[in-house]
This record gives structure tokens, C-alpha cells and sequence, in this order.
């Protein structure tokens, strides 16, 4: 891969749990990301899958440093964003912009379109007072709304409607690096096209790199170039983006793939479904060795000794966390 | 006859923004044991479709203008309120869209159970405690003997849906109507969800009605799928028939918009605009708006659903008139 634009390393995001009113005591952590290594070029689309619970969004929250990471380093650039503090650290905020899932909790419902996307232009940017309608017109243009509904607040808009609003607001600031969290998971099918067709005509168009977080399979491979699928806070496999939802190679992943219902009646009569057993295990208590094993059907008492480390089989590109994966795969 | 006959049924709630058309005019019919998936956008009426059904809707501002729907002999939009607490949870059971919610966090496992049993007077306390158990065994609850006498937060999402599922066919009904049941769950959570209601239907003969906005999820489940449009059926027929044949307009733009039926980076479809305002009537078809093919007959006459054969039903004129081409 050429340079790396983001570089995460080793990162953990550890909470502890309290117990006690007065004296509050230390019981217990949940290791909600828990040692993920990850590396995007500049324009690139990753996308990050997994079940819920699994520290996908705790992972994005920490790369922007809305959650302070317990271990490891976030590059961004020439940057090390884990390093920042207070001042710098917003200052540093322009480059990089999250996405939330949730159009109707997102949006300040007391402010405008145009106060909301005016307030985040003039963050970063110096913009005369008398630009700025034209400079929140343009932005919301470019996301596929009009500007003369620029007056209206976010209840007068649809749910997809008021995903753009948020989009634009991410763009306002002209980042580099977008972390999309679920952005298309509250919508329906018919909005969600729109919004995808938007994201991915902005990533092109803009050079962004962004991470998009989803725990649908179908959806993510249709957008990002790479996927990392993450299971109680560890990345298990990554890949290109058609290589590992066409050929999964990871227990867990192909248990998501084949999980994953497709509008294709024969198809889905005629393929056989890997059914996991259970719920995915806390990660207030998580499993030894392979934090999978208690699910997983090919399990051996070594699964339970040691975290795997990545092999590849024939890509390079394409590497999974199993102990099993060469002869799970021959 | 079939098991469950719904001709013409309307729904509107007469709210203070205006009069919700939110079903007009549906009818379908349920054979017995059979699947029927009902699937559409949110607000395209599918759940209350439902719930009007079994008497589930708030009265006012929710009216039943007008319709039927005929289960076995008995209307039950006209029938008493016993004659319809007698069928509901009974001979009709329903499970809904989010388990964290829809049980009582007050009551034990048990006592939530055997509760349809004791009402509709099919079993005394200990054999319905046993019959029960035997459920809540048979849902794939491991040691059901000890969860049984615990609360509702003790057990996960998807456990707890194994729970309602458990409880709706305890009474061993007919007809299972299943409002999202897997749209809270995790996929891996909702592949064993799915596969239980499939395993439960085989054993007991239940009909299954699937109420959904997944696609996949209909497509390898039912037998036969109700398309859901404005508040009213646009096309119905066999699975198959309805991902391989589709007919109508807005079942196409559908299937053209999701990502999984669609190459890797390709532009997705997209239906310009929104879905209707129900509030406000339409005189032709609903879906007019934001249809490519819509012609002026479309604004000003509203579609029937006529058979276009293969058991094949579509609402869309220019489909009927056999001038549109998919």
C-alpha cells in the first residue's frame, strides 16, 4: 500500500466499571477495543462491520478523540492525534468529521439549516458575514439540497433529508478524514440508496478517507474498497471488499456472511446458513485465547490458549485472525 | 376457504393535521399454514394492517372506516370483544418488533407464559407451568428449567424474543403474526430467530404472517409477499414470481435500490422523492409522484389490483394496459 494517510496502532479503548455510591470501587473493565491496528491510504473507503456490541462505534469515537484511548497512538497525517491536547487537539478537529447514525437526534432542533452549517463553516474557516449565505447555499447544493430551505428547521425535513443536513455539516470544515457511524441504518431502503450514491460521489469527489461503520454486510461491501470485521473489540479479519464478503475466510465471518439474508428467493433456499450458537459473549468477561472460540464451530482446545495473530493465505491484502485458517480453508 | 379472508379493510386516524389514510382498501387472503410476507417502507401501513385486525388500534384517533376480515367464520372487525379476546392470543397471536419492550419487566419468565393458557382456559397452573417449560425448551432456551423463574432483563435481545415467540405459540394457534420480529437483532441472532419460527410453523401448521421492510428476509421465508405502497397492496403474488417478475413500478425501483442485488460501486437506483403524505388524498396511484413511467391516467385514475397471471396481482395501469415493458 502506498503511504498510510491514518495509522492506528495497537489501540484500546478500556472503560472501567464502578461499583458503590461514596467509595466507588474499580470492579471490573470493559475492554471495548481492545488492541486494533489498522491502516488507510489517502481516499480510501474502510469499511468496519460487526455486531453490535462489538466496539465498532467505540472504536471510531476513539480514532476522533471524543474517547480517549487507554493504549496505542492514532496518526492522522503527519499528526499524532493521541498526542494532542485541548487547543490543538480543535484546532486538529477540521481534519477529521464524524457522521452520526441518527438523523433526528443529531440535528439541534432549535437551529436552523442555515445556523447550524453557518456555525460550522466560521470554526475553521474566516468567512465575511455577508459570503456566508452563498458559502451555506453552495454546501447544502452539494449535498443535494436546495438552499432556499436554508430558513427551515430539521423537523420540516425527512429522514434523509436531514442525513445530508448532517453530512453537510461534517463537510463544512473541509476534513480529510469522515467517520461515518451507521449513517444509513435508521433510513429506509429507498433513502438509503440516496445517501449511499451521496457518500460515495463525496469520497471520490473530495479525496476524503473515510471509515464507514455498519453492521450491514451488503451495504458496506457496496461502498467501502476495504473491510475489517471486528468481533468483541478486535479486528478478526480484513480484506478487500469483495474478497471477504465473496470469500470469507475467518469461522466468524463466514458465520455474518451467510447470516446475512439475500433478496434472492432461489438463492436462499439453496445455500446452507452457518448458525451460531448463542448471543456474542460480554466484553466485561471475555472468553480466553480466541475471544470466538465458545461460538465457533471449528473450535480446538489451542483456540483457547492465545489471541491468533494475522495470516494471510494467497493476498497479501487479505488477512485473518484464526489459529485454524489454513486448513479451514484448503 | 381460506383460513383468514381481509377484503377491503380501511384504516384512518382522524388526527388534528387532517384524516391519516394509513390502510385503504386492503384484502388479501391467508391459507392455512401458509407464509405471507407483507413488505413496504415504514408508513406504508403494513403494521397497521395488522393491528387493525386484532383490535390492536387506539380508538380514536385510529377508525376502522370500513372492510372485513373474516378468520374462520367470525368478522372479526365486527365481532363482540369476547368473541375477539377469545380468537386473540389464542387462535391469533402476534409477536412484536422490539423484546426489550413488549415484556412486562415486572413479572417472571413463568408467570408471563402460562398467562394465555390460564386465560383462555386451555390448562390449569401446573400443567400450563409444564407446558411452559416444554416451550420454552422447545425455543432453544438452554436450561429452561432454572430461566424460567427469572425476569425479562436477565435475558438478552434475541433470548427474549424466544421468549415471545414462546409465548404466542403456546396456545398452539393458527395464524402467527410477526411485526419485524428480527429488526432489533444482530444477523447471526436473527438467522437462529427466523430458523426457529420456521421450525415451530412445520410442527404446529401455524400460518405465518411476516411483517418486514428487509427484502432478504421475505425472500427466502415466505411462500407468497404482499407489496405495501401508500396504505395499499401495489402487487402481490408467489416469491418468486415477485423478485423474478416484478411488475410494478415501485417493486422494481425497490429491488434496483438495494445494495445487495446490485454490483460492487455501481450507482444505485434511487426513487426520486418521498413517500406520500398519507393525509393528503391522491386521485390516482399513489406512487404517481415519484414513478419514471407515471403518465397523466396515472394522477387521475386510481389502480386496481388485477391478476396479470401466475397468481400475479399489480396495481400499476400502464402494467395492466400492457404498455410498459419492464
Amino acid at each position: 500500500m502506498s503511504d498510510p494517510y491514518l495509522q492506528i496502532n495497537n489501540l484500546k479503548t478500556h472503560f472501567p466499571v464502578e461499583k458503590g455510591i461514596l467509595f466507588r470501587k474499580v470492579t471490573g473493565t470493559v475492554k471495548a477495543v481492545d488492541g486494533v491496528s489498522l491502516s488507510l491510504a489517502k481516499g480510501e473507503v474502510l469499511g468496519l462491520v460487526g455486531e453490535s456490541g462489538c466496539g465498532k462505534s467505540t472504536l471510531g469515537r476513539t480514532v476522533l478523540q471524543l474517547i480517549k484511548p487507554t493504549e496505542g497512538t492514532v496518526t492522522l497525517g503527519s499528526r499524532t492525534l493521541t498526542d494532542l491536547d485541548g487547543k490543538e487537539l480543535r484546532s486538529a478537529r477540521a481534519d477529521f468529521q464524524m457522521i452520526f447514525q441518527d438523523p433526528y437526534a443529531s440535528l439541534n432542533p432549535r437551529m436552523t439549516v442555515y445556523s447550524m452549517l453557518a456555525e460550522a463553516i466560521q470554526v475553521h474557516r474566516k468567512v465575511p458575514k455577508a459570503d456566508l449565505a452563498g458559502a451555506v447555499g453552495a454546501l447544502m447544493e452539494k449535498v443535494g439540497l436546495a438552499a432556499r430551505f436554508m430558513r427551515k428547521y430539521p423537523h420540516e425535513f425527512s429522514g434523509g433529508q436531514r442525513q445530508r443536513i448532517a453530512i453537510a455539516r461534517a463537510l463544512a470544515v473541509e476534513p480529510k478524514l469522515i467517520i461515518a457511524d451507521e449513517p444509513v441504518s435508521a433510513l429506509d431502503v429507498s433513502i438509503q440508496a440516496q445517501i449511499l450514491n451521496l457518500l460515495s460521489d463525496l469520497t471520490r469527489e473530495m479525496e476524503l478517507t473515510m471509515i464507514f461503520i455498519s453492521h450491514d454486510l451488503s451495504v458496506v461491501k457496496h461502498i467501502s474498497d476495504r473491510i475489517a470485521v471486528m468481533y468483541l473489540g478486535r479486528i478478526v479479519e480484513i480484506g478487500p471488499a469483495t474478497e471477504v464478503f465473496e470469500h470469507p475466510q475467518h469461522p466468524y465471518t463466514k458465520a455474518l456472511c451467510s447470516a446475512v439474508p439475500m433478496p434472492d428467493p432461489d438463492s436462499e433456499r439453496t445455500r446452507k446458513r452457518i448458525l451460531l450458537p448463542g448471543d456474542p459473549p460480554s466484553p466485561l468477561n471475555p472468553p480466553s485465547g480466541c475471544t470466538f472460540h465458545p461460538r465457533c464451530p471449528h473450535a480446538e482446545e489451542r483456540c483457547q490458549a492465545a489471541w491468533p495473530s494475522f495470516e494471510s493465505l494467497k493476498n497479501d491484502a487479505h488477512q485473518a485472525a484464526c489459529v485454524r485458517l489454513a486448513e479451514l480453508n484448503q | 376457504m381460506p383460513l383468514l379472508d381481509v377484503n377491503d379493510l380501511t384504516t384512518y386516524f382522524h388526527t388534528r393535521n387532517g384524516v391519516v389514510r394509513a390502510v385503504d382498501g386492503v384484502s388479501f387472503q391467508l391459507e392455512k399454514g401458509e407464509t405471507l410476507g407483507i413488505v413496504g417502507e415504514s408508513g406504508s401501513g403494513k403494521s397497521v394492517t395488522c393491528m387493525s385486525m386484532l383490535g390492536l388500534i387506539p380508538q380514536p384517533p385510529g377508525r376502522i372506516e370500513r372492510g372485513t376480515a373474516h378468520f374462520d367464520g367470525t368478522d372479526l372487525l365486527h365481532c363482540t370483544r369476547k368473541e375477539l379476546q377469545s380468537i386473540r392470543g389464542r387462535r391469533v397471536a402476534m409477536i412484536f418488533q422490539d423484546p426489550m419492550t413488549s415484556l412486562n419487566p415486572y413479572l417472571r419468565i413463568e408467570d408471563q407464559l402460562i398467562e394465555p393458557l390460564l386465560i383462555h382456559g386451555l390448562a390449569d397452573k401446573v400443567s400450563a407451568k409444564k407446558q411452559a417449560l416444554a416451550m420454552l425448551d422447545a425455543v432453544g432456551i438452554q436450561d429452561a428449567a432454572s430461566r424460567i423463574r427469572g425476569y425479562p432483563h436477565e435475558f438478552s435481545g434475541g433470548m427474549r424474543q424466544r421468549v415471545m415467540i414462546a409465548m404466542a405459540l403456546i396456545t398452539k394457534p393458527d395464524v402467527l403474526i410477526a411485526d419485524e420480529p428480527t429488526t432489533a437483532l444482530d444477523v447471526t441472532v436473527q438467522a437462529q430467530i427466523l430458523e426457529l419460527i420456521k421450525k415451530e410453523q412445520q410442527e404446529l401448521g401455524t400460518a405465518v404472517i411476516l411483517i418486514t421492510h428487509d427484502l432478504g428476509v421475505v425472500s427466502g421465508f415466505c411462500d407468497r409477499i404482499n407489496v405495501m405502497y401508500g396504505g395499499k397492496i401495489v402487487e402481490s403474488g408467489p416469491t418468486k414470481e415477485i423478485f423474478y417478475n416484478p411488475q410494478h413500478p415501485y417493486n422494481r425501483a425497490l429491488q434496483n435500490s438495494i445494495p445487495a442485488l446490485q454490483a460492487k460501486g455501481k450507482e444505485l437506483y434511487t426513487i426520486p422523492g418521498m413517500p406520500p403524505d398519507m393525509s393528503k388524498p391522491s386521485a390516482g396511484c399513489s406512487f404517481a409522484p415519484r414513478c419514471e413511467h407515471a403518465t397523466d391516467l396515472c394522477t387521475s385514475e386510481p389502480p386496481e389490483l388485477q391478476d396479470i397471471g401466475q397468481a400475479h396481482t399489480t396495481a400499476c395501469l400502464r402494467v395492466q394496459r400492457e404498455n410498459l415493458k419492464p
